[in-house]
């Protein structure tokens, strides 16, 4: 009962926040929206009984993810209305539901129609235990390699939005200050 | 009331129907991203429900993948934008001509 209370409340919510992600005109409020929607899917992975998973969502998508976005959008202009493509909506949303529900089938229909046996089941430890138990005995080889895509993915980070940070403001005389933007000016104008 | 597989994977198809029709709509490239997050998300939802019903971890192991790429492709990406924004002022989509496409 509580539980079917829980998921269509979940539901609700997640589906109302993402809608406004999707469909309003100012970053700032899509950016909230989704950052809200993160933190009602995590709801979802709780009732689930992942709670490994739930507690990696808020973290990583609302501690990390989001605030990498709000980092970033202080580098963009994001105060002015966003433009929107001109097209026919009926198509978009018919297309999109079509193409949903199509994904969904082709991944379903095998499960209805077979009795299905699970590779490792769960033995009823708690669920952090399980976790850790697979992850680092049959999923090793992946942990390892998305350990090292993450550190390739910082590295390229760095060096593609960190250009000129060895120069410190604050630590430059005026005159310097001043060369710095004769620099940039020239750069501007030529 | 039961809340079953089917619940959870009728919700998990909405999320990503909304998510792609952002995919579709969006012209900024930031609200783009936002839109594919979406995307992710949903299916994280319908794998941690299969992994559940079906007693098995490995639907919650996929999920954990799908995080750690989903973020190293935003923090790659974000590097990207932001170049692209000192270069040309703009992060709209029907700006990057340069190749002619």
């Amino acid at each position: 009962m509580f539980e079917a209370i829980a998921f269509y409340l979940f539901a609700f919510l997640t589906a109302a926040m993402f809608l406004i992600t999707v469909t309003t005109s100012q970053a700032l409020y899509a950016l909230t929206a989704l950052a809200a929607g993160m933190i009602f899917i995590s709801a979802f992975f709780f009732i689930l009984g992942a709670d490994f998973l739930g507690a990696v969502q808020i973290i990583v998508y609302t501690g990390a993810v989001m605030a990498l976005y709000a980092f970033g959008m202080m580098f963009f202009d994001t105060t002015r209305d966003v433009k929107e493509k001109k097209g026919n909506k009926f198509i978009i949303v018919g297309f999109a539901t079509f193409g949903a529900i199509l994904v969904v089938a082709i991944f379903a229909a095998p499960m209805v129609g077979e009795n299905i046996v699970a590779h490792y089941p769960m033995t009823g430890a708690g669920n952090t235990q399980e976790v850790g138990m697979v992850l680092f005995t049959k999923y090793l080889i992946p942990f390892e390699v998305a350990a090292v895509m993450l550190l390739v993915a910082m590295i390229a980070g760095i060096v593609l939005a960190g250009k000129k940070m060895d120069l410190s403001l604050t630590l430059m005389n005026g005159e310097e200050i001043a060369k710095l933007q004769d620099e940039k000016n020239k750069k501007v104008l030529s | 009331m039961e809340i079953g597989l089917n619940h959870y994977l009728v919700l998990s198809t909405i999320l990503f129907a909304i998510g792609l029709v952002g995919i579709m709509k969006r012209k900024n490239l930031l609200l783009l991203f936002f839109a594919t997050e979406i995307l992710l998300n949903s299916v994280n939802i319908s794998f941690a429900a299969i992994s559940h019903y079906y007693g098995d971890l490995t639907g919650q192991m996929f999920a954990f993948f799908v995080i750690a790429i989903a973020a190293s492709e935003l923090a790659v990406g974000l590097g990207l934008l932001i170049v692209w924004y000192k270069r040309h002022g703009t992060i709209d989509l029907d700006t990057m001509t340069s190749m002619r496409g």
